[in-house]
């Protein structure tokens, strides 16, 4: 996730990556995937930016940015909730585990929370099918959850200490 | 420290060979026998046991180990996956080759104290069979009729340490290929193996290798189909897991015979730990001089890069795999022209899928003849299933294709979880169908699977009991098509969303006849004129079922129920006379539909009610509620 940096240096951090690259236009998706990982999100001036340094039309770029899943032109919360939507966690109550996040984070999939810690969104399957229903949190695999109070517990860890 | 030549490999190999001496794989000793004697405890790092804290564990064991004055003589080594995710985090210790299941970190002083010090094993860790109540320490029923082909490695060496694989017979293959053999002469091995792709297709290998060496160029490529998307499956991931090297060495065995000297591995963003493991096996191997320039001593120039996928499912079709490599959005193109013709950049690209490779190098090893004295006639070798869902031990089945599914589901996955009735068992993932009881003894490889409406898929096996509804099933799987879509072809894009309303309407209640008439029409029309496989195997979910499970399309249209009770819009719950008036449940329910004073019989305004099932889960009076 995006750390307290300056946007000065978030783009030049962005611009030595690009150069580094031997094939620039070749691996707008590597350099779409640094730019989110730096940014948080790909808003509009970003998408821009990297357009202009590798020498192509910024729809182009946005073509690729709204085509697949992973990208994201809204900010994320501070952490990103993703709850597995794969057929193993589907027969195992996915739907369930879905229900219960929104109703503990009171917000949609595809939402954040409005204190802006908790992005909550679905995703298709990451292969942890053995701890079936599962949710990712910032990358990590939180499996088995089938009550609330699992549900619950897991989230309270990535809540800061009052 | 580059290995210069062959010569070098070997003397690595050999000095590393003593791992394999306490790891006895074949020839475990007694536990009694192994005190005294050097130890390996290899502890399962695949992504399900690392969400698990298998890595703390490790770390815990090492503490312990060091505490007792046991460092020197038992060594702790983070593995791939073990394949029995339902039991983990998993450990196995050496030369005994006992099994420890659901460890946690709360279990190792016990195991160091009881198992290293006793010499005596901890039972409660021990696998124990659920129907029999029986408990293994070692071949667990589990593993007992499985062939890892595949999977040789997994769980069986440290996949970030190159030494391992290389004690493993690792490279070999590679420099048989580059000394002894020419191109042709691999080809030819390769068709004789009867090796075909895994990642769904079934393409013979050879056949594939020999077309890209064929087309004339001045550059070719092999991409490593890393993209494993199919919801459920998690084959591929775990090799890339446990046993990287031999994805590497494959595909540089593969550059070598098609003429190519640039490699890709194209892996999905959602495997962080395989990429992890990837990055390290390349730089392991550039610095072994394995990938680069000048490979053992030979002409061969070959390296690998990693690219990512970003959250596209249609990308592990091979054209869209190749825009999306190329920096574009990943839509298919029409074939021909294939790939093996005119594919990344234009050139001639072989794409092939990981387990498909990692089956290259024993093949190489042990000769074709031995790999095809495996499965059924048209199906040659093993298959790598990743057994999920309503099962007992869901994990990772790696069999002889010709196995039943009855045999993986009831012998190896131990049967349907809770004592349920087996209803249905779905391969192909979306583009695949369902499997009903009556062919629970069919053989399975790709063409009986494909005669019973279904395909072999990458691998996934989802199981399906009686509170599964078929229609719900097929809706499932049209939301993931819709969804995954690229859009560029009408059928697809316009075709799959029409077919998920319809769906949509069943399980609510409002579906007619004509409307099975109608899915049945489009699904057909879809099939036909879709541009690429995803699109073309799309009506799958929904023309399997409506053959196997019409009646339950029936019973939502005609009856307006859902016989499994899935589908909330059809469930009707109902107080009976034999409510006592406790007034539980009208305190539970969330809207506050129900009505009735103590100790009289309540009442559920059937128009209010959202079908939640809290009244039910509530009551203490069995019968009180139902649901129908």
């Amino acid at each position: 996730m995006c750390d307290s940096a300056s946007p000065n240096e978030f783009a030049q951090r962005l611009d030595d990556y690009i150069d580094s690259q031997t094939h620039k236009k070749e691996n707008l998706i590597g350099i779409l995937h640094y730019a989110q990982e730096i940014y948080g999100y790909l808003p509009d001036n970003v998408q821009w930016h990297i357009a202009q340094k590798l020498d192509i039309p910024s729809a182009k770029v946005y073509g690729v940015v709204s085509f697949y899943s992973f990208f994201t032109m809204v900010p994320r919360g501070e952490h990103v909730v993703n709850v597995c939507t794969g057929t193993a966690c589907f027969v195992r109550g996915s739907d369930k585990l879905k229900d219960q996040l929104e109703s503990q984070l009171k917000i949609k999939a595809g939402e954040t929370t409005p204190d802006n810690l908790f992005t909550l969104e679905t995703l298709r399957c990451v292969g942890a099918c053995g701890l079936a229903p599962v949710m990712i949190v910032d990358g990590k695999v939180h499996g088995r959850l089938h009550t609330a109070q699992e549900i619950h517990e897991v989230l309270e860890k990535y809540r800061p200490e009052s | 420290m580059k290995l210069k030549n062959i010569e070098a490999l070997n003397a690595l190999k050999v000095k590393n060979r003593i791992i394999f001496e306490t790891r006895h794989v074949t020839d475990p000793v007694s536990i009694e026998d192994a005190q005294g004697l050097s130890r390996h405890i290899m502890v399962c790092g695949g992504t399900g046991c690392s969400s698990s804290e298998s890595p703390k564990i490790a770390e815990c064991l090492e503490k312990e180990l060091n505490r007792r004055g046991l460092s020197d003589q038992v060594k702790v080594f983070m593995t791939g996956c073990f394949g029995f995710c339902e039991k983990g985090p998993m450990i196995e210790i050496h030369p005994d080759n006992t099994l420890y299941v659901e460890v946690s970190t709360n279990d190792v002083v016990d195991i160091v104290e009881e198992h290293f010090i006793q010499g005596k094993q901890v039972e409660r860790l021990l696998y124990k069979d659920p129907n029999t109540e029986e408990r293994f320490a070692s071949d667990l029923p589990f593993y007992h009729s499985q062939l890892r082909i595949a999977l040789r490695n997994c769980s069986k060496i440290a996949p970030e340490d190159i030494h391992e694989y290389i004690a493993a017979d690792g490279y070999q293959a590679l420099a048989k290929v580059l000394i002894q053999m020419d191109p042709i002469e691999v080809i030819d091995e390769l068709k004789k193996s009867g090796l075909r792709g895994r990642g769904g297709g079934g393409f013979p290998t050879g056949l594939k290798w020999e077309l890209t060496r064929r087309s004339q160029a001045d550059q070719r490529y092999i991409i490593c189909n890393a993209d494993e998307g199919d919801p459920g499956a998690f084959m591929d991931r775990s090799i890339l897991e446990g046993d990287p090297h031999s994805v590497l060495e494959a595909m540089s065995i593969a550059g070598s015979t098609i003429g190519a000297n640039q490699g890709y591995i194209y892996i999905r963003a959602e495997y962080p730990l395989a990429i992890h493991r990837l990055q390290i096996a390349i730089a392991q191997a550039r610095e072994y001089g394995l990938l680069g320039k000048g490979i053992l001593d030979t002409d061969f120039c070959f390296d690998i890069e990693l690219k990512y996928g970003a959250g596209a499912f249609v990308c592990g079709e091979e054209t869209a795999l190749i825009h999306s490599i190329e920096g574009t959005r990943g839509e298919p193109s029409v074939k021909p022209p294939f790939p093996a013709q005119q594919g990344l950049w234009g050139k001639p690209t072989c794409v092939n899928n990981v387990e498909t490779l990692a089956n290259i190098p024993p093949i190489i090893l042990q000769g074709a003849d031995w790999y095809a004295g495996i499965g059924t006639e048209k199906s040659k070798g093993t298959k790598v299933f990743a057994l999920a869902g309503k099962v007992n031990n869901v994990g990772l089945v790696e069999v002889p294709m010709g196995t039943t599914l009855r045999k993986i589901i009831f012998d190896i996955g131990g049967g349907i979880k809770h004592h349920k009735t087996f209803k249905a068992a779905q391969t192909g993932g979306p583009s695949g169908g369902c499997i009903p009881t009556k062919y629970l003894d069919s053989p399975i490889d790709y063409e009986s699977l494909t005669a019973i409406g279904s395909m072999m898929g990458s691998g996934g096996l989802i199981v399906l009991d009686e509170d599964d509804c078929m229609v719900n099933i097929a809706k499932f799987f049209l939301e993931f098509t819709v969804d995954e879509s690229c859009g560029r072809c009408t059928p697809c894009r316009v075709g799959t969303k029409r077919l998920h309303e319809i769906l949509t309407k069943i399980t609510e209640g409002l579906g007619t006849l004509e409307d099975l008439a109608q899915l049945e029409k489009l699904g057909n029309i879809i099939k036909d004129t879709a541009l690429c496989g995803l699109g073309q195997s799309s009506p799958n979910p929904i023309l399997s079922t409506l053959k196997y499970f019409r009646d339950e399309y029936i019973a939502h249209i005609v009856d307006k129920t859902c016989p499994a009770g899935v589908c909330k819009s059809l469930l009707k719950y109902e107080i009976t006379e034999k409510c006592v008036g406790c007034t539980l449940c009208a305190k539970k329910c969330p809207i506050n539909c129900i009505t009735g004073s103590t100790k009289k019989r309540h009442i559920i305004d059937q128009e209010r009610c959202l079908k939640c099932g809290a009244c039910m889960e509530q009551c203490r009076v069995v019968g009180a509620i139902i649901r129908h």
